[in-house]
């Protein structure tokens, strides 16, 4: 049992955590390229810099004293959300929105992104530095450890305040967005424009509307990825450029545009990861007492070493691009 | 005073223009069809109508204002509805959601426009929970047209409707247009079944290389043997 | 155009004597001479990306390819691994390798013998899964006994010529861009720059943490120059100053040399017949294919003769700079830098890349001493008013060149999308 229990530690939880980020992150991704058809390197920073709006109001929260039964960082995400859609439509009409009026390719606004990401990574360098930050300075990371005695283990179940949180939030916001666009007239409005965008300006669609929206979306998702990442782990500049390409390979994975693919994609590619640099011999240590002695397991039993983590995503990117480009939910091919 | 009216409409693709001096005028009552060879401009001069290439010379007047260069945001709340030649449905929405897009622009109930599409279309009312994507040919062609009447349009616009149908099919929705047409909804439309669709028009326009060349009435174009014999294959 | 090129150049030339003059000579011919490497680079991305319209944003995995190489060919050979039994149980990981390959090669191959469909499917990912096992098992004792003392830590280099290190870093540049190409030219643009990057960052992962092989982030040094060093000049009898200068002028005009030489090739090749077939496979993909053009191959062959050059630039830096580091390896300074060298030079052009180059490379190494000065100057202003200095100076310039990169490649792609020095269109007939 206490094999059990370390494996829902190591891959259940880690891999759903880290699952949860990589969705939230890959939604934004997907939708706009689903509506501007360019792949948006800079998605990154919109992470990195909701997280550090988020860091920002924590603190300001914490300097007037304001005390808040779950972590400060869960309670000012709203506000930090907003502001983030706010950047991200700035972002949109000061870089993006005069290329695309001048009829650029979609090749030259993801160039154009690359420069964003490098201006908004510089710019948070500048005024934070190269370190590291923590949401829990000023208040305890409360850590659950379940006690599992009860049924045959030693260790006890361990999860933090802020991945519980994050768990739950992640699945109130992918509902909220699935019912936004199902049933209401914005979103199908979206839905309708990735699908087909010269016909959706045809039949009225204030396009310009849905691009707003989009970025909206985008911004406020992103600041969500952004800041529980950082409230899981620690907030640092390069915080989300470090996994933009394993939520690319999200993205890709559920095809691009599919906003249902991106959140599998990132789930599949999450637990991927945590899937592969799990120590085996950890979960099958029992079966030592019934192998013969040549046949027991080594010490380390992983399908990859764990400084390859992140290559498990890109191989996965690579493997998908070449056998399957559409991704799993088959998105925008063309 | 025409529902719509071109007037030396010039205009293309950004290069020499495609449009040299168009000229339309239909009223609520009519059918307006467009015939002509292939490459003659009519697609392009539905677009020029619908703001979705540059004019650059004439007008086009439409309920007493020139809306030469308005974008289809501004167009379809005032009356104008289109249906594009290809691509014309949201193929990874259902039928339903198709038509609720066409609704776009409107902000009172559309559930009676709704309910009179489906009266208009069975079919569809059956396949309404279905992606458009799954449907044939000839149902895809009726989504396009309930995604346009949505709007509740005063004037429909549409291009090669019975592209690509079966002569079953082109029969149905040339019905399915007179039937429109009869509810108070003007037609300008292009059709490569030139014979057939100038048989019920009650105006005609034969255009070549973006200008006019023969306008009349249906009747008196499929007579003019001078049409007949460049335009109508004899 | 030609004056346009001509002012713009000699513009270059003096921004280069002005920061002679301000920043010392020693300090700005090492400059040059990693320019002239940059450049070299610079003109690989503009044949891919300018010649043949294909986006590689994998460029630091090359140049860390080409690092390796010199790194592998000219340090100086370790006797202990040689005489060990290392090179013994890397032979055998070898074979597991090969015999892996053929393994893969089979169940792909197993239609022949009538498995085919999901059978054959499974199959292959047996195969592979098969094959990795068996290297790993074979690899991972190998690794860990050359890393251990009696192994002798890596496998050291073989004492070549650091020239031949540079070519070889061109061949397994290409080696690598062959299999890259292979897999990834098929797919459009925007997915060739995602897969080009996961790509990329593979290789980072594997040089970085193969330490037998590369002494990962133990990091190698020092590598021997191809001329020769500052210290041989001060045997000779020279003063420091003038030996560094010496050093590095010798080593600028090997470099020069090997640009040159490029440049005139490609040249040739882009004006000939060659040339005439890149432009219209770039230009309109589909009527070239349509014409029985074979479009696939002939962009394999641009991919992988731009990042022979990408190989070589990268050993050309490695050599320079003496010491191979994987971690310093970083897709802004690597892969986004020499982006941003071509677009803001002109994509297409030669003359123009090679601009681009040399600028953006002296704008990068100045934009962190200049943001010093403003900052220092703002800070001694702000004290003198009362709102107290600015903290961490010294980091906070550090940054500001990436700030500085990401706001020249947003102005350039917004008032000058074609470059400084503009692709010259040719009508063909
Ligand atoms: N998007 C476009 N950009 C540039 N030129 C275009 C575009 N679409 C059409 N053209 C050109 O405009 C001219 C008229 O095209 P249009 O589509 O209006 O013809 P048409 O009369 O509808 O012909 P068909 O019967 O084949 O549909 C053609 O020469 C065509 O090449
Ligand atoms: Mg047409």
């Amino acid at each position: 049992m206490t094999e059990l229990i370390f494996f829902t530690n190591q891959v259940i939880i880690s891999g759903l955590v880290l699952g949860c980020i990589y969705a939230l992150g890959a939604i934004g991704i997907t939708l706009i390229f689903g509506i501007l058809r360019f792949a948006h390197f800079a998605h990154s920073e919109l992470m990195t810099g909701g997280a550090f709006i988020a860091f920002l109001l924590a603190s300001a929260f914490a300097a007037w004293g304001i005390v808040t039964p779950i972590p400060t960082g869960f309670v000012v995400l709203p506000i930090a959300m907003v502001l983030a859609a706010i950047m991200a439509l700035g972002i949109d009409k000061g870089f993006y929105a005069p290329l695309r009026k001048r009829g650029a390719k979609p090749v030259t606004l993801l160039i154009a992104s690359i420069g964003v990401t490098l201006m908004i990574q510089g710019l948070i360098r500048l005024f934070f530095g190269a370190g590291s930050y923590s949401f829990f300075e000023h208040e305890p990371k409360e850590v659950f450890r379940f006690d599992m005695a009860g049924i045959g283990s030693t260790r006890p179940l361990v999860i933090t305040e802020p991945q519980v949180l994050m768990i739950l939030v992640t699945l109130v916001s992918v509902l909220a967005l699935h019912f936004f666009l199902t049933r209401s007239r914005l979103g199908k409005a979206m839905r309708a424009m990735a699908d087909n965008a010269d016909l959706a300006q045809v039949s009225g669609i204030n396009t310009a509307l849905v691009v707003r929206v989009t970025w909206i979306i985008a911004g406020a998702l992103g600041c969500m990825a952004g800041t529980m990442l950082a409230l899981d782990v620690t907030l640092k500049p390069d915080l989300a450029f470090n996994i933009i390409l394993p939520i690319f390979a999200a993205a890709i994975v559920g095809g691009l545009g599919q906003a249902y693919g991106a959140i599998a994609g990132g789930m599949l590619i999450g637990f991927a990861e945590t899937l592969a640099v799990f120590n085996w011999t950890m979960l099958l240590r029992p079966l030592n007492a019934i192998l013969p002695d040549w046949m027991q397991l080594p010490p380390t039993l992983a399908l990859v070493p764990t400084e390859y983590k992140l290559t498990v995503a890109f191989v996965i990117l690579v493997v998908t691009l070449l056998v399957r480009p559409t991704g799993i939910f088959k998105g925008a091919s063309s | 005073m025409p529902l719509i009216e071109l007037k030396h409409v010039v205009g293309g693709y950004g290069g020499a223009p495609i449009l040299n001096g168009v000229n339309i005028a239909i009223e609520k009552t009519d059918i307006g069809v467009i015939v002509g060879p292939n490459g003659a401009g009519k697609s392009t001069t539905l677009k020029a109508i619908f703001g979705l290439l540059k004019v650059t010379g004439g007008t086009i007047d439409f309920g007493g204002e020139n809306i030469a260069n308005s974008l289809p945001d501004k167009l379809v709340p005032k009356g104008l509805s289109f249906v594009p030649q290809e691509k014309n449905v949201f193929t990874s929405m259902s039928v339903e959601e198709n038509l609720e897009m066409g609704a776009f622009t409107r902000t009172d109930d559309f559930s009676s426009t709704m309910e009179w599409v489906y009266e208009m279309f069975p079919v569809l009312r059956e396949k309404r929970r279905q992606p458009a994507g799954e449907l044939s040919g000839g149902q895809r062609q009726m989504v396009a047209m309930g995604r346009a009447l949505m709007s509740k349009p005063t004037l429909l616009m549409l291009d090669e409707p019975s592209a690509g149908l079966s002569p079953r099919y082109v029969i149905e929705i040339f019905e399915t247009i007179q039937r429109v047409n009869k509810e108070g909804v003007g037609i300008l439309m292009v059709e490569q079944n030139a014979r057939q669709a100038l048989a019920f028009a009650s105006k005609g326009f034969v255009l070549a290389s973006g200008q006019n060349r023969f306008t009349g009435t249906g009747a008196e174009l499929i007579a003019d043997p001078e049409v007949a014999k460049s335009f109508l294959g004899g | 155009m030609i004056q346009r090129s001509l002012t713009l150049f000699g513009g270059l030339f003096c921004l280069i004597l002005l920061m002679g003059w301000v920043m010392g000579m020693p300090f700005t011919s090492s400059r040059l001479v990693e320019a002239a490497a940059y450049a070299l680079i610079a003109l690989g991305l503009n044949i891919q990306w300018g010649y043949g319209g294909l986006f590689n944003f994998g460029i630091m995995g090359f140049l860390m390819v080409g690092g390796a190489a010199v790194t592998f060919i000219s340090y100086p050979v370790n006797p202990v691994f040689w005489g060990s039994e290392g090179p013994m149980m890397l032979g055998k990981a070898l074979l597991a390798f090969a015999a892996g390959a053929l393994l893969v090669y089979a169940a792909r191959k197993s239609d022949r013998i009538g498995i085919t469909g999901k059978w054959k499917m499974a199959l292959t990912v047996l195969a592979w899964f098969v094959a990795y096992v068996f290297y790993r098992s074979q690899l991972d004792p190998a690794a860990a006994y050359i890393e251990s003392a009696a192994g002798g830590g890596w496998i050291g280099g073989l004492g070549g010529h650091p020239v031949l290190g540079w070519l070889f870093g061109g061949v397994l540049a290409a080696g690598i861009a062959y299999v890259v190409g292979k897999i990834c030219l098929g797919l459009r643009t925007d997915y060739l720059a995602i897969a080009t990057i996961g790509i990329s960052e593979i290789i980072r992962a594997l040089i970085k943490n193969m330490d037998w092989l590369t002494r990962g982030t133990l990091t190698v040094s020092p590598i021997p120059w191809p001329t020769p060093l500052p210290q041989e000049f001060q045997a000779g009898g020279m003063n420091i100053a003038n030996s560094l200068l010496g050093a590095r002028a010798s080593y600028l005009l090997l470099a020069l040399v090997v640009l040159g030489v490029v440049l005139w090739l490609i040249s040739r090749a882009y004006a000939g017949p060659w040339g005439r077939m890149m432009r219209s496979i770039r230009d309109n993909h589909v009527a070239a294919s349509s014409m029985g053009k074979n479009v696939t191959a002939r962009q394999l062959e641009i991919f992988v003769f731009g990042s022979v050059l990408m190989g070589i630039g990268g050993a050309m830096l490695v050599s320079f700079v003496q010491i191979f580091d994987p971690s310093s390896y970083q897709p802004i300074n690597h892969t986004f830098l020499i982006w941003v060298m071509v677009i803001v030079g002109g994509a297409g052009n030669n003359w123009g890349a090679l601009f681009g180059a040399v600028l953006m490379w002296l704008i990068w190494v100045v934009s962190e001493p200049l943001s010093k000065t403003v900052f220092e100057f703002v800070s001694s202003w702000s004290t003198q008013f009362g709102w107290g200095a600015i903290p961490e100076i010294e980091a906070r310039s550090a940054q500001m060149r990436v700030f500085v990169l990401g706001l020249v490649i947003t102005i350039a792609l917004r008032f000058a999308p074609k470059g400084l020095i503009p692709e010259v269109v040719k009508r063909e007939t």
